[in-house]
């Protein structure tokens, strides 16, 4: 007999702090036990630079560039469950908190006029990825199958998620684990 | 070969190859190389990619609000953002000194935040590139990879990690984005029955701590012409010390040292930071590059974390590390290591001196009881200076007598390091990848170079980029989400 496929799961932070993937190495000891039953694709915990065709993706943080759409887009269509890790990935956290403020004015006028700083231009380099004008939560740009709030969730709560998950069952997260900070 | 590297005279006919994202460390940055036909390279960056803008939207904020948001700078190193903004606000509200009880349950906090962060770089990011080569297979590089083959070194280090978590947890309130710390003070006390589980367990971590420090000792010298060559160069080193000189990574006051050892500026009060440093801007990276300012941008940067506090400090005020510390420094006869790979051995002696600082602190009854904030006259501005898993922290605010912030300033860890790992990539690039065809193993070279600063890419974004912008976001039904259009 073959063993069973191990099921194939990548993560990613996108405007995050990675806290929430420190809440997934949060699980502690059970890490050792998700390893017997996931094989790791893309994630910040690998060398893994692309997503391939996944069972799961784990999304830390909105959208706050243009890097980050394409990096969502292709989880997206390689994944076949998304998950909304996280109050960033929910609906942009506090990242979001720039998005009353003009981007460009605003943060022009900080870098060029900061005391302790030499006078310097912007960088512009084409090389850094397009900054967009506001923070947006993921599901504005692809659909999320299932969203795990907190700031960030958990260990326990997001052990108790990938738990279900893997054992096929539709994830419910029991009430006191559920929070929003 | 274009000998500085960090920009290519001539770029057209030059192939670009990046390593997108780099791996294995916290945030988002990419290394770009231009390479000729006949595979030299011509130019190597580390671009620092993401903005985030934080040092913006805390302004107008009010402070009380500061020490819980601003951890959301970085989810691997919350407590020092917590409580450099706490150290800061004390000023404001008068708070200086704060309690003995505010004091120990902090400086607890923060040598858990050591304990977990340090533990998290050497065993689940950077220990599968020492343990299996640099070469190694790609699906084998992670720690996964390393519970299989070392399954010993790989519970110790989830169970260290456990621990610092646990230490956070019982001081701050949570693993990740705790409470605790508000200006002035503290909100709560160690409760004993998190005391007395944490103390079971911390005469063992203290010898996990210890076997980490050897392990990488040995590696050292199995291979000494690796570790000690790699990536090299030299440059001065800062931190901040205790008055007395000893290793203290919560309070102090700045010191460097030159390339050679030699302390060329001491106590330097944290709150003149601004007289002393000058942050330079260049157009490929959203990270800042700092430099002592009067030795100028082309001698003034320098190294910090773990290598630089090792080798800043006079001694390190507890035994086991302090006997560590003196190896690590016989081990060149007492010149200082410049080495990257050397961050590594330094930051396993740091783990086991927040281990047994830890484990000696926790009996302390201020932690369990006493009074918890002062106050005093208010004071329109603030510094707040700790040492940062990966090196000196700086938050700077004013606050307005509407109790709202006017203005505020951070350098973080990583930011000093900019520079130094630029350096490294190009040390690298130069000795082992020039002329050669660029496999995946020899560019995980540079990758295994700046993972050993352990940069913290999140927490050095805090700039905005100005470009030419022509962008449409959209929704999947097609509809327009966003669209910018900005000219340079
Ligand atoms: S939800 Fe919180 S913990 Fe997670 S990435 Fe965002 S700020 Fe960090």
């Amino acid at each position: 007999m073959t063993e069973p496929r191990k099921i194939r799961l990548a993560t990613v932070s996108l405007a995050g702090c990675f806290g929430c993937h420190m809440s997934l190495l949060d699980i502690d000891d059970h890490l050792f036990e998700l390893a017997g039953k996931v094989a790791f694709d893309r994630s910040p915990l690998t060398d893994i630079k692309r997503c391939g065709p996944c069972d799961i993706g784990l999304i830390e943080g909105g959208v706050c560039n243009a890097e980050n759409v394409h990096v969502l887009r292709a989880f997206r269509a390689n994944c076949h469950t998304l998950v909304a890790l996280g109050a960033c990935a929910v609906n942009g956290g506090l990242p979001a908190q720039r998005n009353h403020l003009d981007l460009g004015r605003c943060l022009t006028a900080v870098f060029q006029s900061r005391p302790g700083m030499d006078t310097g231009a912007v960088p512009d380099d084409p090389e850094l990825p397009l900054p967009l004008d506001q923070v947006h939560p993921i599901h504005e740009v692809v659909h999320v199958d299932y969203f795990l709030p907190g700031c960030p969730p958990s260990g326990e709560a997001i052990w108790a998620f990938v738990s279900d998950l893997l054992a096929g069952r539709t994830p419910r997260v029991a009430h006191p684990l559920l929070h929003f900070d | 070969m274009n000998a500085d590297l960090e920009t290519a005279p001539k770029r057209d006919g030059l192939r670009r190859v990046a390593i997108d994202p780099v791996s294995r460390v916290e945030g988002h940055g990419k290394v770009t190389l231009l390479v000729d036909d006949d595979g030299h390279i011509h130019e190597a960056r580390l671009h620092i990619v993401e903005f985030r803008g934080f040092e913006a939207f805390i302004e107008g904020r009010p402070y009380w609000e500061v020490p819980v948001m601003v951890q959301r700078l970085c989810g691997i190193c919350p407590v020092s953002h917590h409580l450099a903004a706490a150290k800061a606000l004390d000023f404001v509200v008068g708070a200086v000194p704060v309690t003995a009880t505010a004091d120990k349950m902090r400086r607890l906090m923060h040598y858990g935040q050591i304990l977990q962060s340090h533990a998290l770089h050497f065993f689940h990011l950077s220990s599968p590139d020492l343990l299996f080569g640099f070469e190694a297979e790609v699906g084998r590089r992670n720690i996964i990879g390393v519970a299989e083959a070392h399954p010993d070194i790989a519970r110790q280090g989830v169970a260290l990690r456990r621990f610092g978590q646990q230490v956070i947890a019982a001081t701050a309130g949570k693993r990740v984005h705790g409470t605790a710390a508000v200006p002035g003070g503290i909100n709560r006390h160690l409760a004993p029955a998190d005391r007395d589980a944490l103390l079971a367990e911390a005469e063992a971590m203290v010898a996990w701590a210890r076997e980490a420090v050897h392990l990488v000792r040995r590696l050292h010298e199995a291979d000494p012409a690796l570790y000690d060559r790699f990536g090299h160069f030299e440059s001065p080193i800062m931190s901040i010390v205790r008055a007395d000189g000893a290793m203290d990574l919560y309070d102090g006051a700045l010191r460097m040292r030159a390339a050679d050892g030699g302390i060329v500026r001491d106590a330097v009060p944290p709150q003149f930071y601004m007289d002393f440093i000058t942050e330079a801007v260049k157009p490929w990276s959203y990270m800042k590059f700092p430099y002592v300012t009067d030795l100028g941008a082309e001698r003034g940067w320098y190294k910090v974390g773990p290598l630089a506090r090792v080798q800043n400090c006079d001694f390190i005020p507890t035994p086991l590390a302090e006997a560590e510390r003196r190896a690590f420094r016989d081990y060149l006869g007492g010149a200082l290591q410049h080495a990257p790979l050397a961050y590594h051995w330094a930051r396993m002696i740091e783990l086991l001196h927040a281990a047994e600082v830890i484990r000696d602190m926790l009996p302390d009854p201020d932690l369990t009881a006493g009074e918890r904030m002062a106050g005093g006259a208010r004071q329109p501005a603030g510094v707040g200076v700790i040492e940062a898993p990966r090196g000196t922290l700086i938050h700077h605010y004013a606050v307005g007598e509407d109790d709202l912030v006017g203005w505020c300033n951070l350098i973080v860890s990583t930011t000093h390091n900019n520079q130094a790992m630029n350096t490294a990539v190009r040390e690298v690039a130069r000795r082992y990848l020039d002329g050669k065809t660029l496999t995946e193993g020899l560019l995980n070279h540079i990758e295994v170079a700046i993972r050993a600063f352990d940069p913290c890419l999140s927490c050095a974004t805090h700039a905005l980029g100005k470009m030419p912008l022509r962008l449409e976001l959209r929704d999947r039904a097609g509809a327009m989400l966003d669209r910018i259009a900005r000219d340079a």
